[in-house]
């Protein structure tokens, strides 16, 4: 061993060209395949931020490992070549790459928090639940979801579906409160369209989540839990509770279907009228539901409205759902 | 153990307590008339019963637990009791009790032989190596339900559990994980090291330490007893109003974590103490090495956080047997509350299972490539920065749950903040690897493959501090793998390192290096091939906790699955390791196996009861590796051999 070689500047070259490669076939051979694929503006617009923060992230990867590597590589004690180490004050710190370190360290998870929180703003809470009173939501949605409540309650072609979610132990039920507020077992959406989920439970707490569609919000006993996304995609789509609810959580997923707004139209009219006769023995239309004044009986009342079971008188006056 | 035969055992034993006792105490007494573990069970046994008995008699015809005809109150009366007795059988109340009614406490003459590991022992060498077996087995049983999840999950529709056992086997196997990894560090290898390390004599509070150990194992009691009562279906994080929908598993799990996180309390304080107090003359802080440093900011996050923890299983309790509502909705409670409390205490928890890992690390690593620590100033500030940072981040865990949404660039940034101070590892690590001449041995394996694992679990757990991709990750097994690849991968294998690293001097014998080197490539590779594909699982929309999964996930899972058999049997290799090399055959372990320059390898072999003859005065850190004219590490006030090692400079280069 004559001179070092300039082991950090091999090391660096060494990343740098793997970490270009790494990073072009991971963006364009996998990227566009990554989950949940792009059925939503929110799907979409996630899966562009998952993949941002990969090609930042394999560099880091192949920058340790390949230090590691050249590191076992090249100073093993079995190597006769290896050099004798050296310590001392120049071993044991070294204040430009500490310095170094700390500053572009800071700066990747700087940037990081930005870009997600500019993310999360301009996709309207990137479809994760919000709660009761939503911070960011796509134009229309308060008038909808205001309106929602009402008995005047539609919708239109290019209005913002209200759509509600009941979890209770072991299953999904939706709400269609603009259009007489009937009950299904299935999840239809229209297309091209911006969705308001508004996720509650009835018992414990589960988790929504239409994995294609990229929502996903916890259902909350008595707390209304707002997410959106719009549809972009034709097709079928995985509903999974993802927060565990006891003894059938493994059960507990359904199917539903974006179909074009004409179809869904169709589909939430006719279904409208043959259930109008169920639907008049549901609760009215609330964004929670609380267990009733009997308990056992299993019936449920709306919050914060007066019930046919006169809780009012029973209780006094409910406070207002916040 | 034959260890210990050579120990003094007339010492200055007295100095903790003066000489006008009373005689012996009965946890000290030789023989069967004594206090022991036989008589903690017989004692926890009657207690448990009149518990019970107590329990009906009070609230008959109260809150009957439905269909399962218990009585929640009994139940709980049953495990406090329980517990209590077992502190009272072992023996670990007899001092605070003779102080209340004013008597003066019996001398604790430390017995000798192998029957001082059954005892409530004051020696932290002793509680240290009884913390050792008691992770173990926690580890173990863990370890055999995790079997289990995987062999249930090999099909998505041929079911080899009811979906109730799988629900409670997924719930203990994290309950009794999670109480594990909490002290897998700081109980064996903290206790032991900690005064051999910072040159004192003995923990600042030996009874508050034998105390910390014991009812680390009733806990281990209590969280077992949910399975005779049917388990608890909330999985580890316990949340209500599940919990309180849930039969009566649930109350060994809420009085579980209590118990458990009383040991946590008294252990981290213990130390705490003892790591501020009882450094030996000359071992100031820039001096004490960086082992000590992460438990310190270990202890304090114990310290700090488990009080949350406490309080929230004792309001889950109430809930259950007097009826408050603390997280009952329907009167005034919240749902919301116990998740708040319960990440409150859980956020930090994930740092108690990740420093002490960086410890080991960051002490061991400097010993193989013999070289000094690097940035050990930047490595001390990323854990205390750590420590101080895990306290605001605990609302990443409820991205969805629906509260605050505002706040969640708030977490967003706290959390991205956290791995700057957690990247510092890497910067200590890398840059002590820089042209060193690395020696191979098990323990630098071990040291090895935490960097590489816990990068993977870093680097993940960015994108789950990201909202936007939040949504596609949480609540799956993208999640699950994360923690696994920084709890398992990190702490777990750190922990490996350090047995293998410390255990010659623990017990003066070498443990074996051809299976050490089989037990690691094992675990290494399966651990990777079990845990990795689950990030894709969890990507492709498995949630966590499901027994069903969609039918194209079934070749990731069995290729998760049969790995973690491998995973499995690759603790098997290490069980045979520990039984042949500290039973079968033991090899006599040379008084410094690694040349290392720690303090902790300066005291004489086997250590005598009070660690060193003479307080060493301290003169330097204990990194001054490959340095031409290294200054003596400490001045152990000692003539012959001891004098020799503790000159012995960091030229030492002999293999």
């Amino acid at each position: 061993m004559n001179k070092d070689p300039n082991h950090l500047r091999r090391i660096f070259v060494i990343t740098a060209v793997l970490s270009v490669a790494a990073d072009l076939l991971y963006w364009f051979l996998a990227g566009p395949h990554i989950p949940p694929g792009r059925m939503t503006s929110t799907a979409s617009s996630n899966q562009w931020d998952f993949n941002i923060l990969m090609v930042i992230a394999l560099p880091v990867l192949i920058g340790v490992w390949v230090f590691l590597g050249y590191t076992i590589a090249n100073w093993s004690s079995k190597r006769a070549s290896a050099p004798e180490p050296k310590g001392g004050a120049a071993a044991r710190s070294n204040m430009k790459a500490q310095t170094l370190w700390i500053v572009i360290t800071s700066v990747v998870v700087l940037f990081l928090a930005g870009f997600g929180t500019f993310e999360l703003i301009i996709g309207d809470g990137s479809g994760g639940g919000e709660g009761p009173n939503p911070v960011w939501e796509p134009a229309g949605a308060a008038q909808a979801e205001t309106a929602a409540l009402t008995s005047s309650a539609s919708w239109a072609p290019g209005k913002v579906l209200v759509v509600q979610v009941i979890a209770q132990q072991w299953k999904f039920t939706y709400r269609y409160p603009q259009f007489g507020g009937f009950e299904s077992a299935q999840l239809i959406l229209p297309n091209d369209t911006t969705v308001a989920f508004n996720v509650t439970s009835l018992d414990v707490i589960h988790s929504f989540w239409a994995y294609q569609l990229e929502v996903k919000a916890d259902a909350n006993p008595q707390e209304n839990n707002v997410a959106f996304t719009t549809t972009k995609q034709l097709g079928q789509f995985t509903v999974r509770c993802s927060e565990l609810c006891g003894l059938w959580h493994g059960a507990m997923y359904d199917f539903g279907k974006v179909e074009t707004r004409s179809n869904f139209t169709n589909w939430a009219t006719t279904t409208e009228s043959a259930n109008s006769a169920n639907t008049a023995d549901l609760p009215a239309f609330a964004w929670t539901y609380v267990p009733d004044a009997n308990g056992a009986a299993g019936g449920y009342y709306p919050d914060g409205t007066v019930t046919p079971y006169s809780t009012v008188e029973t209780y006094g006056a409910k406070q207002a759902a916040s | 153990m034959t260890i210990s035969a050579e120990r003094p055992t007339k010492s200055v034993a007295t100095s903790a307590s003066p000489p006008t006792s009373r005689g012996v105490s009965w946890t000290q007494r030789p023989g069967w008339m004594s206090q022991h573990l036989g008589t903690a069970i017989v004692v926890a046994v009657l207690g448990y019963t009149f518990g019970h008995w107590l329990g009906n008699y009070i609230t008959s015809g109260y809150p009957y637990i439905a269909n399962s005809g218990q009585n929640a109150a009994a139940n709980a009366l049953a495990l406090t009791f329980g517990v209590a007795g077992w502190l009272l059988g072992i023996g670990a109340l007899n001092y605070p009790l003779a102080k209340l009614v004013g008597k003066e406490p019996e001398k604790d003459t430390p017995v000798d032989g192998w029957s001082k590991y059954f005892r409530y022992t004051l020696d932290h060498k002793v509680v240290g190596l009884q913390y050792v077996v008691g992770v173990l087995l926690f580890l173990f049983t863990g370890g055999l339900l995790a079997m289990a999840i995987r062999t249930e999950l090999l099909s998505p529709t041929t079911h080899v559990f009811g979906p109730g056992t799988y629900i409670e086997i997924v719930s203990e196997h994290g309950t009794i994980m999670m109480m594990m990894a909490t002290s897998i560090i700081v109980g064996p290898l903290g206790n032991y090291l900690i005064p051999l390390m910072i040159g004192s004599r003995r923990m600042a509070f030996p009874r508050i330490e034998a105390f910390s150990f014991w009812i680390f194992i009733a806990g281990y009691g209590v969280i077992f007893s949910a399975l005779p009562y049917g388990g608890f279906p909330t999985g580890w994080t316990g949340y209500a109003p599940l919990q309180t929908q849930a039969g009566p598993g649930m109350i060994s799990y809420l009085l579980g974590f209590a118990v458990i996180g009383l040991g946590m309390m008294a252990a981290g304080f213990n130390i705490a103490a003892t790591i501020i107090n009882c450094r030996a003359p000359g071992m100031t802080w820039s001096r004490v090495p960086i082992f000590v440093w992460s438990i310190l900011a270990t202890a304090a996050l114990l310290t700090l956080a488990t009080p949350t923890l406490f309080a929230a299983g004792l309001f889950g309790v109430l809930d259950k047997t007097v009826q408050t509502a603390f997280y009952v909705t329907e009167h005034g409670g919240s749902s919301y509350l116990w998740e708040n409390l319960f990440w409150f205490f859980g956020h930090p928890e994930v740092y108690i299972m990740a420093l002490p890992g960086f410890g080991i690390v960051a002490e061991i690593l400097p010993v193989f490539t013999r070289k000094p620590l690097f940035a050990y100033k930047v490595a001390a500030a990323g854990m205390i920065g750590v420590a101080l940072l895990s306290f605001f981040v605990w609302q990443h865990h409820l991205f969805q749950s629906g509260i605050n949404p505002d706040m969640r660039p708030l977490f967003m940034l706290t959390t991205e903040l956290i791995s700057i101070p957690t990247g510092f590892i890497f910067l200590v690590g890398m840059g002590t690897l820089y042209r060193a001449k690395i020696r191979f041995e098990v323990p630098m394996l071990f040291a090895m493959a935490v960097f590489f694992n816990f990068l993977i679990g870093g680097v993940t757990g960015v994108f789950l501090s990201d909202v936007p991709v939040n949504v596609t990750v949480h609540g799956g097994f993208f999640v699950l793998s994360h923690f696994h690849y920084t709890i398992m991968g990190g702490l777990l294998f750190a922990f490996m390192a350090g047995l293998y690293y410390w255990l010659p001097k623990m017990t003066g014998r070498m443990m074996n290096k051809k299976l050490g080197q089989w037990h690691f490539w094992t675990m290494f590779v399966f651990f990777n091939l079990t845990f990795f594909p689950m990030f894709i699982i969890g990507l492709l929309g498995q949630p966590r906790r499901v027994f069903t999964y969609a039918r194209n996930l079934t070749f990731l899972n069995d290729f998760s699955s049969i790995s973690a058999f491998l995973l499995g049997f690759s603790f098997l290799i290490f069980f045979a390791n520990l039984m042949w090399s500290m039973y079968i055959k033991p090899v006599k372990a040379p008084a410094n196996p690694w040349d290392s320059l720690g303090l902790e390898w300066q005291t004489a072999n086997p250590i005598p009861l009070y660690n060193f003859e003479r307080i060493p005065v301290i003169m330097t850190d204990p990194y001054h590796y490959s340095e031409v004219d290294a200054p003596a590490l400490a001045d152990l006030g000692l003539s012959g051999p001891g004098a020799k090692a503790s000159s012995s400079s960091g030229k030492s280069d002999k293999k």
